[in-house]
């Protein structure tokens, strides 16, 4: 927090935070003097705001609430479409919009009751191409070439993604598991598979093979409880103590043949909380870490996984843990890593930095829901942990960040899903907060992640908390697109601020991808720019980290007009300060220096 | 994929001097004669054919509803929570473990949350938030696993260890009643097919068994 410098405390606020706190979660004063042997760890710490902050004091309503922005600008707001929310129960759980995915200049938008195509090709004017009815939930979904993936967990799910659900609690027309349709023809999406699992689907990730062409596998995230034998043979529940073959504690694997889809099954269900004795549930055993710290429930589920399979490893939030894994065999992905965290309840997701070194956690304290970002909740509960990654998946803790705002009693609101902003030189992350709106987090320091911009609305309802916010905001080819529970569809850009120059938004939105989920996530790469060159110099000027005089000079071939030896000059210039930086001759930004001086030379030659 | 007609889609709004949200469009290649909305697919199971729906069938897109077992469910947990917050309202007067007044904090936050959930969601759908001719707390109904008048005296009247240990037995009984009331309602006939319903029914039944295996360790070292 320390570069927003501005933030003020209320005292009184604080006061009546610390008092909450120490009231509810501390142990009582005089029982911990009874037990002077106890060690009690520091209480967690109160949010701190600005209370002239403009998100505090929105007025409510469900599509005409008020709203604050900064760092962007909303081009666009689509409601649901007919057959996709209920006109008289806004925040209606069967038609809850879920998580995103993009191909092309199309975005699938997942919904409980099936998804959305939207034609996004002019960003600001998304344009509904069809809906898909398919009941059964989540619905998150994902692209990969001519195929959507898409999640079922509820038992209403039906093979033929009929609306009238499944009433007996034995059924072969039940569908639990991921759903795979062929939208080779993108206006007649045909189910080819329909992948059965004992704990349905509550979220999946695609994973693919860099050295193999010709499949992809599904990741199938369940967290539900298990279903009975007589309706998918194999599948059993309990504790690996009382039956080593539980569904519980593993995760499925389907293999997808991309020119036979229709083909796709389980081909491993990996027992990846295992430890070193072979006890499959030998990761968080369930509870908390002592007096004033979070419950979490013992580890048997992973509720989502991101795969990075640049770097050939996947981040797993998992219950009580947050994993790393090996995915270099995606059939056979092996745990090289875990942490557990005395301020997490639900590990949800993980995003990592684009250069593989840091991974973000969010933990769903009160499972999105609940209101989890009122005053009186910790700033370390219901946050991201951000943690660096060290040799062989160590995994060190650096830092907490919660959106810096206080919400209502009537907003469900904590950490969610988000993505990476490619801003070269800056780990940025766009992220959804429920009812919190949208916060754009700098974590590139992740010892002091910090905000950069927001969007919020005012809550659904100022009498009843109605589950509503946004459910993701990701980043894709130069546009924020942001899936909102009862609302719909919102679109944003960035705009420049005292945080992010034009330069870096330039740059960041000249990265252009064939398709993009968010839980497979891709290494960014910036081909040599002007604006590229002036995001770095941009950098190291904010933070005052490079000579004034060299700035200079390196403004001046950035403004056009130099000769490629100017530029080469610049380059070695600003590679003989790194040097001396090195060196402890000189203070500055070595690595931005040497960044910056390498792109001037590619853009001498060219 | 072929591209929205816009100008289409925008004279045909016009036309019809209607908007729903600035998103209406028309696909080229709509097979019905439909022309004021998008095109609406329901994919078959894997190898059976696709149902496209025409516009005036916007309503049956929307499935089903709740079911009176989801209704009941929900009326008759609040109670049965609301019977849980008199019970954590002692631990903050008379417990004397930590770990048991950790406990009964928690679960005085998680389901006085669950109770304004189950209200807002009967409220929404026009139901009464009580069952009819339910009493709430002056016997007449009891819910699976809810204390009877003498054991709540009992555990009012309970001091010390004594206290702490009463607690934790009767909210054994208390949450594997809930736990039964969740697998009653998964074992009705169409009931529990409502998102909302599904999602807390699934969470009482996961959180409430982890609490029940949590208190039984508490419980053994009180001896």
């Amino acid at each position: 927090m320390k570069e927003m410098g501005r933030r003020i405390m209320r005292t009184a606020s604080l006061m009546a935070v610390a008092a909450l706190v120490g009231g509810i979660f501390a142990p009582a004063v005089e029982v911990a003097a009874q037990q002077p042997q106890q060690q009690v760890p520091p209480a967690a710490p109160a949010l701190q705001w600005d209370p002239n902050d403009p998100r505090i004091g929105l007025g409510a309503g469900w599509l005409d609430a008020e709203s604050a922005i900064s760092g962007l600008e909303l081009l666009a707001a689509i409601p649901r479409p007919d057959g996709f929310f209920n006109p008289s129960t806004p925040a209606d759980g069967r038609f809850s919009n879920t998580d995103l995915a993009f191909r092309g200049d199309l975005l699938i938008q997942g919904n409980y009751n099936g998804f959305q195509i939207y034609d996004i090709s002019t960003p600001s004017d998304p344009t509904l191409s069809l809906s898909v009815v398919c009941p059964g939930g989540q619905g998150d979904v994902s692209v990969y070439g001519d195929l959507i993936v898409m999640s079922a967990q509820e038992t209403r799910g039906r093979l033929d993604c009929g609306v009238e659900g499944v009433a007996d609690s034995i059924s072969a027309e039940r569908m639990r598991g991921v759903r795979i349709f062929d939208v080779s023809d993108w206006d007649n999406p045909v189910q080819v598979a329909a992948v059965q699992s004992c704990r349905g689907s509550h979220t999946h990730t695609v994973v693919t093979d860099p050295q193999d062409s010709e499949n992809i596998y599904v990741y199938i995230q369940g967290t539900s409880g298990v279903r009975p034998g007589e309706e998918l043979p194999g599948c059993v529940g309990g504790d690996p103590e009382e039956n080593e073959n539980t569904a519980l504690f593993r995760i499925e694997v389907v293999k997808v043949p991309l020119d036979n889809p229709g083909a796709a099954e389980i081909v491993n269900m990996p027992r990846i909380f295992a430890d070193d004795t072979g006890n499959i549930g030998g990761l968080w055993q369930g509870g908390d870490h002592g007096p004033g710290t979070q419950s979490s429930r013992r580890t048997n589920q992973c509720h989502d996984i991101t795969a990075f399979p640049d770097i050939g490893l996947a981040g797993g939030a998992c219950s009580g843990n947050g994993i790393l894994l090996d995915i270099t065999d995606p059939a056979n992905p092996t745990r090289i890593g875990e942490v557990s965290d005395p301020n997490f309840a639900y590990w949800h997701s993980a995003t990592f930095n684009n250069e593989g070194t840091v991974v973000v956690f969010t933990d769903e304290w009160g499972g999105g829901s609940a209101p989890r970002c009122r005053a009186s909740d910790p700033a370390t509960w219901g946050a991201n942990a951000i943690f660096r990654i060290g040799e062989g998946g160590d995994m060190q803790l650096a830092g907490y960040y919660k959106l810096p705002v206080p919400q209502t009693d009537t907003e469900n609101c904590v950490a969610h899903n988000g993505s990476i902003i490619p801003v070269p030189g800056r780990d940025i992350m766009a992220q959804a907060w429920y009812q919190g709106g949208v916060s754009l987090m700098d974590f590139t320091d992740p010892e002091n992640a910090f905000e950069i911009a927001f969007f919020d609305r005012g809550p659904l309802s100022v009498e009843s908390l109605f589950t509503g916010g946004y459910w993701s905001v990701y980043w894709y080819n130069g546009r924020l697109y942001g899936a909102e529970i009862s609302r719909g569809i919102d679109v944003f850009r960035l705009t420049p601020s005292e945080h992010l120059s034009e330069s870096e938004i330039r740059a960041a939105e000249s990265v252009s991808f064939d398709q993009f989920n968010a839980q497979l996530q891709p290494q960014v790469t910036w081909a040599p720019s002007v604006d590229v060159a002036q995001a770095y110099l941009d950098q190291m000027v904010r933070a005052n980290r490079i000579l004034n005089a060299r700035a200079a000079q390196v403004q001046n071939v950035l403004n056009g007009g130099a000769s490629a030896a100017q530029m080469a000059g610049v380059a070695s210039a600003l590679e003989a300060d790194a040097a001396r930086i090195r060196a402890g001759e000189l203070g500055g930004d070595a690595d931005r220096m040497t960044k910056l001086a390498g792109v001037l030379r590619q853009l001498a030659m060219q | 994929m072929p591209k929205t007609s816009r100008f289409l889609a925008v004279s045909l709004a016009v036309a019809a001097g209607a908007c729903s949200g600035g998103s209406v469009a028309v696909p080229s290649s709509a097979p019905s004669p439909s022309s004021s909305g998008p095109r609406i697919v329901q994919p078959g199971a894997p190898g059976q054919a696709s149902r496209v729906y025409a516009p005036e069938e916007i309503d049956a897109v929307e499935g089903l509803a709740w079911t009176d077992a989801d209704v009941r469910f929900m009326q008759g947990m609040i109670p049965h929570h609301a019977q849980a917050l008199d019970m954590t309202a002692l631990v903050r007067l008379h417990a004397t473990t930590d770990a048991v007044r950790q406990m009964g904090l928690r679960m005085e936050i998680s389901q006085r949350d669950e109770i304004g959930l189950m209200e807002a969601w009967l409220r929404e759908r026009g139901q009464p938030v009580q069952m009819p001719g339910m009493h709430a707390m002056h016997g007449g109904h009891m819910m699976p696993g809810m204390l009877s008048p003498e054991q709540m005296e009992n555990l009012s009247n309970a001091r010390g260890v004594d206290f702490d240990r009463l607690f934790l037995q009767y909210m054994i009984q208390h949450h594997e009643g809930a736990i039964s009331m969740v697998r009653e309602l998964f074992s009705s006939s169409g009931a529990a097919q409502e998102s909302t319903v599904f999602k807390f029914a699934e969470d009482v039944d996961a959180d409430q068994t982890m609490e029940i295996e949590r208190m039984q360790g508490i419980l053994a070292t009180l001896r």
